[in-house]
This record gives structure tokens, sequence and C-alpha cells, in this order.
């Protein structure tokens, strides 16, 4: 390479990295917004910007969060979306698996037609089912209950997860199934013994897709939940409308409810993007 | 980071789904049945334990998704109290309302703008992150978004749209900039008092004062204004000195010539009136400036000889309003700044599918075309880009479906003045399903609207399939 070129590659190597750095700030900006001013209190966030408080640490508190902590409303919110998004999360795991095995390795008549079916439902949108099934749920009194925004987020979960898990149960050698039946194992044992242990990497990565996917949910909840209990999401959009009076709720309580996505999210980068990236017909 | 290996997943690349297809159809050339029991009963065996697997997913299925699409269609064909049939009044009543045209005009500018952008810079970040060697935390950075609500994200731009420039960051920083170019002045409100040697000048609209008569080298000229409450005066300012004269130049003094609690002297320089700092002062002779001065702490100021026989004016931008920035939420750009804040969620996901399918690149043909004297905009726009054109496309898809469906961001970031002027078809549907006049009728016709448009990727989607099972 001669010089002219290497200069000029050093100084476009230079620029990429400018460039990186300032859409790095740009993406962490917002957040670090929200995350100073949940420190600040009321008064000071009045007086002037929270960027006051990169300068001035002093001036950061906790109070915010141990008010919001010892106020029932927001706990009992967070508990209310851990009540939804744990049962949401392994109904869709077990009964995905069901079907994803059955599809992958049992051979019944229609199983083709049944399975691009299911694929088909991949894209429905949510708002399609509001109506019908707010109707359907008031008619059979899960209306407004945890047990009715479960079944809800479970049922729209299941495509992406029999097609997720269809496609890689159905990737196991089947001379592993076929030394299992060899062996004497029945449909049952061959499943929970052989298929799920393979299957690990993808059912966590579901698992992780799904359990974020239902905790961040605000719309069903909106429709379905329990309005004297509501998940954490709702409970915040109802102060969203005072947005400007009550940033010191309003912060520390987003940053409560992206506490556990976050952990998740760090704890399992591999598996989230996986399930990401397998979501990507969604 | 996982994403840039792209091998764990079992459908990683979407691509990749093609081969799980063999499995199941592998096992169709299996000689039926292993001998020990007769066919049929294990035929029939088989069918009940597959419907034993089958049964609960395909019930919720059924009665969640299947049903509400049938009977989305069905309802949308009655009105709001669900007794009487209107035909297609519903969809007619689509077209003509204001509210819906609103937002399908909207949906459709997320639909062409959101995707192309997140798109486009989850590329760029994606081909440019390869060259860093903090690449993986950069990427880390953008994905997360991902992980958090959109109403979490909502909260955070509301914040940062905020319209307030000591609150929100967007409006800092612009009306920053903007100040750097044109400064705010401490005296938006200054003006002349009754019987003041000072007339506005260029006309009230233009903003700026100029003396009645010109000025005189060597006497000295007071230019004298009223309105600036007290405490509004900029720190620093100091009392007004009358100008001492100066041969051969012009001298002056631009104050406040107001006294608190009365007693003080119309255009005199009484002992508790203020100066105006920092005031520009400029001298004009047939229409051109001269020379120009700009007051001191006490409010005087000297001109060089030029400006003898000048007149002086204080220009408008002396008594320029204070910017307060930009109304990112406001009627005219809510959906821009609600886009924005969508694409500072997704990027993130188009980079890491991007970045996954630039992995599977052959290195050696982009070494090569290098080699060929190509340079790294060529090697990007001929070479890259069209390797990476599937995975392009299954972004594009993905964020079009997602765009469509967009309620929360809206829903959240939107101030409630001007949801009607961001309004999207599933807010629009959320509104007209379940607010105070909730019509079921017009909400279901919206459902199907939004079905229709995903139709053509359902299909998609199923074509895939089938093409990939039968390899």
């Amino acid at each position: 390479m001669s010089f002219v070129h290497a200069a000029a590659s050093k100084a476009a190597g230079g620029a990429v990295r400018v460039f990186l750095v300032l859409a790095g700030l740009f993406w962490l900006l917002p957040t670090i917004g929200l995350l100073v001013s949940s420190f600040l209190d009321a008064g000071e966030l009045d007086r002037g910007g929270w960027w006051r408080g990169l300068t001035a640490p002093a001036r950061l508190t906790t109070a915010n969060y141990e008010r919001l902590l010892a106020d029932g409303a927001i706990t009992g919110s967070l508990l209310s979306t851990v009540a939804i998004a744990v049962p949401a999360t392994l109904l869709v795991l077990v009964l995905g698996s069901c079907a994803g095995y059955a599809f992958a390795w049992l051979e019944f008549p229609g199983r083709d037609a049944l399975f691009l079916a299911v694929v088909a439902l991949l894209v429905v949108p949510v708002q399609v089912a509001l109506i019908p099934v707010s109707e359907l749920f008031g008619a059979i009194g899960l209306f407004e209950t945890t047990a009715g925004v479960v079944l809800f987020h479970t049922a729209f979960g299941l495509p992406f997860a029999v097609f997720l898990l269809r496609n890689f149960f159905a990737q196991i050698p089947r001379e592993l199934l076929e030394a299992a039946r060899l062996d004497g194992a029945g449909e049952l044992r061959l499943f929970a013994q052989v298929v799920l242990p393979l299957g690990g990497p993808a059912i966590a990565s579901l698992g992780i897709f799904q359990f974020l996917w239902v905790w961040n949910d605000m719309l069903v909840a909106l429709v379905f939940a329990d309005s004297a209990n509501p998940p954490i999401t709702v409970a915040l959009q109802q102060q969203v409308r005072q947005f400007g009076n009550n940033i010191d709720v309003l912060a520390p309580g987003a940053f409560l409810s992206m506490a556990v996505p976050l952990a998740v999210f760090f704890a399992f980068q591999r598996q989230f993007t996986t399930g990401v990236m397998a979501g990507a017909v969604k | 980071m996982a994403a840039s290996d792209g091998t764990a997943a079992p459908a990683a690349v979407p691509a990749q789904p093609a081969r799980s297809g063999r499995g199941g159809d592998r096992r169709r050339g299996r000689p039926g049945g292993t001998g020990r029991t007769p066919r049929s009963r294990q035929a029939r065996r088989r069918r009940l334990v597959a419907a034993a697997f089958l049964l609960p997913s395909l019930v919720l299925l059924g009665a969640l998704v299947v049903q509400p699409i049938g009977y989305s269609v069905w309802r949308s064909l009655f009105d709001r109290s669900g007794e009487v049939f209107v035909g297609g009044d519903n969809y007619a009543e689509l077209l003509r309302d204001d509210a819906v045209r609103t937002a399908v005009e909207n949906t459709a500018v997320w639909v062409v703008f959101a995707p192309a952008v997140a798109t486009a810079l989850g590329l760029v970040f994606a081909v440019l992150t390869e060259r860093v060697r903090w690449g993986t935390a950069f990427k880390l950075l953008v994905f997360m978004p991902m992980a958090i609500s959109m109403l979490a994200a909502g909260i955070i731009f509301r914040l940062v749209y905020d319209h307030d420039p000591d609150r929100g960051v967007a409006n800092a920083v612009w009306v920053g900039v903007h100040d750097t170019f044109a400064p705010a002045s401490a005296f938006p409100r200054a003006r002349p008092g009754r019987d003041s040697p000072l007339v506005p000048e260029g006309g009230a609209a233009a903003g700026g004062f100029a003396t009645r008569e010109p000025v005189r080298a060597g006497t000295p000229v007071l230019l004298p204004l009223v309105g600036v409450a007290p405490d509004a005066l900029p720190e620093g300012t100091r009392p007004a000195r009358p100008a001492p004269a100066e041969p051969g130049k012009v001298t002056g003094t631009a104050w406040q010539d107001f006294t608190r609690g009365g007693g003080g002297r119309p255009n005199a320089v009484d002992a508790a009136e203020s100066g105006f700092a920092g005031m520009r002062v400029e001298a004009v002779r047939d229409g051109r400036v001269v020379d120009s001065a700009t007051t001191r702490a006490d409010g005087t100021f000297t001109l060089s000889a030029k400006a003898d026989g000048a007149l002086l004016r204080l220009p408008a931008s002396n008594f320029r309003e204070a910017y307060a920035g930009v109304e990112w939420l406001g009627p005219a750009l809510v959906t821009p700044a609600v886009i924005g804040a969508y694409v500072w969620m997704w990027a993130g996901f188009a980079m890491v599918l991007i970045a996954a399918g630039l992995a599977a690149v052959p290195r050696e043909l982009l070494e090569a075309a290098r080699v060929d004297g190509a340079g790294e905009w060529q090697v990007f726009r001929r070479i890259t880009v069209p390797l990476l054109a599937p995975v392009l496309v299954v972004v594009l898809v993905t964020l079009v479906i997602n765009v469509m469906k967009i309620f929360d961001l809206v829903f959240v970031i939107a101030p409630g003045s001007v949801q009607d002027d961001a309004n999207v078809l599933a807010l629009q549907l959320y509104r007209t399903s379940f607010g105070t006049d909730a019509d079921a009728g017009l909400g279901s016709a919206i459902a199907v609207l939004l079905l229709v448009l995903v139709v053509p990727v359902m299909l998609y989607n199923i074509r895939r399939m089938r093409r990939e099972a039968r390899r």
C-alpha cells in the first residue's frame, strides 16, 4: 500500500471513529438523561436541566426511589407484571415445545398444512383480537383477570414458539431418536429425555424473548388487565398524562420497570440476540 | 456478541429454517412401523399421541387468534351496538372519517421512513463497527433499547423532546447551536421612553432604534431605554455613567432610563440607573454602517471620528427574544419526532441482523476488489450491499410489519393535545374500540384493515416455508 493510500485510510479510520463516538453518544444520552433525572428531586429538576446533576453529584439522591418503593401502588404493579410474565412464558415454552415436537417428529395427516397455518399466524397483529377476545373474556369471566392476560399472551406467543422450536427440533439428528426408540423409549420419554435437552438453546432463546415481550407489553395489558392492579407499563402510562409535573415519579418508575429487562439482556445477550433474530419474521 | 458470529442460532439467519424443513421430511422415508405391532394400530396410536401434543396449542390458537379474525370481519359489518347489519358502511366510514384519514396518512409516513432510516443506520453501523476495536461495545449499546419497553423508551424521549431547553436535551442542544449563531439578547423588551431622542428605525417591525439627529464628536450621546425589568438585567450590570466627552470621538451611554421607586429625570443618567452592557451600537451614514462598538458594563461606548455626523443605531439584534427552540412535540413535528424514538429503538435490530449477514460475506471477495483498486465506497456499494440484499429485505419487511402496528410509542410520546395529529392506525383502533365513545363495528373495520395490510407478508412467509420444505 502506498504512503498516500495509507494516510488516506488512516484519516478515514479517524472519521469512522468520530462518527461512531457521536452516534454512541446519541444512543446513550437519552437514557442517561432519564437515569440522572431519576436521582434528582423535583425541585432540582424545576431549577434546570438534568445535566447539572452530572457536574454536581452531591445533588443526586435516592429519595425518589425510596418514595416509590414505599408506595404500594408501584411495587404492586411490578408484582402484577411478574404474575403475568412468568406464567405466560412458561406456558408458551411448554405448549410450544409439545407442538414443535409434534410438527417435527410425529406423523399425522395434514401435518404440513397445519404447520403452514401456524406460520401464517406469525404476523397476525394483536390488534385484530382485542375486540373479539374482550367480548369472549367478558362472557367467560376472564376479562380484567391475570389469567386472561396470560392466556392472551400465550396464544399470541405460540405461533412464533412453534415455528422456532419445530425448526430447531427438526435439526436433531434422526439417529439419536432412532437409537432411543430402539432402546424402547416411548414418545413421551423421547420428548422429555432427548428432544428437550437437545433443544435447550432454542428453548432458552424463546423463553427470554417471550418473557421480555410480555414484560414490556402495554397494549394487551391496557385492554385486558385488572385496572385496579395493572402491570407496571399501564401504571406508568397513566402517570404520563401529567408529564412535566411528575418526572420524579416517572423517571425512577421507568427504571424500575427496565431493571429486569436490562438485567436479562446483559445476562443472556446471546440467547436474546438469537431470539430476536429468529423472530425476524414475526 | 452472539450476533456477530451468527452460528449459535437454530434459525439465526432468516434463511436458515430452510435446512430445518428436512428433519420431518426425512422421516417420511422411514419404513412404516418397527414390525412389533400392526401398522394400522400403530398409526392410530401415533395420531393420538400427536393430538395430545398439539391440542392445547391448537385450542388456544383457535380460540384467541383464529376465531377473532373471523369475528372481526363479521363484527365489522355491524353497527356500534352490534345488532344492526350495516354491510360496508363501516368501511365507507373509514374513508370519510378525518381521524382515520390522518391515521392512514401518518401510518404511511411511518412505513415509508421508519424502516428505511432504521435499516440504513443499521447497515452503516454494522459495516463501520467492523473497523474499530470497540465495535462490540458499540453494538451492545445500540442494541440495548430493544430490551426495554416502548413505554420506557417513550418516557425517555418525552424528556428528550421536552420543549423547555432547561429540561429537554434536544432543545438544549438546538438552542445552544442556535444561540452560537444568533445570540439572544438580554433586553428583548427594551424600548425608548417618552420624548426619547431614539425612534424606531426601519419601521416598527424591524425592531431596531436610531437617534433622530446625527451625532457630533466631542458631544456625549444619550441612548435612554426603558422597559427592562430590573431583575431581568444580566449579571455584572453596573450603574450607568455619563460618558465623558472625548475630542475627535463619539462617546455616549445606553442605559435603563428608569429609577426604581421614582425620582429619576427622563433622558438623564441618574445615580440609581443601570447601564446596558453588551449592547451593539452602530453609526450609520447614508444607509451604511461606518463604525460600531459594544457598550461596557456601565453602558458607555466609544466610536471613532468616522461616526461624526452619522446617526447612531441600536440594531434589532439587541432586542431579539430569547430563542425558545423547536416544538418537537407540536402538531407539525410530532410524527417525525416519534419516528426518531422508534429508530433509536430499532436501528440496533437492523444492525444485529445485518452484522450477522455481514459475517457470512466472504472476505476474499472484498479483498480481491480492494486489490483491483476499488475504493471503500465502491466495495460497499457494489459488493457488500448486493450480497446483503436478502438480509436487508428481511429486515425491511420485519420493520414494515412492526411499524404498521405501532401503538405504544405514539400513545406515550405524543401529548394528549396532539394525539390527533400523531394518530396512527393502531392508535385509532384503540381509541375507536375502547374510548368513551367506543364503536366496536368501526374498530373491527380498522382491525380488518390492519390484517389486510399484513396479508402479503403472511403469504410470503407461507411461500418461503413451502419452498424450504420441498428442498
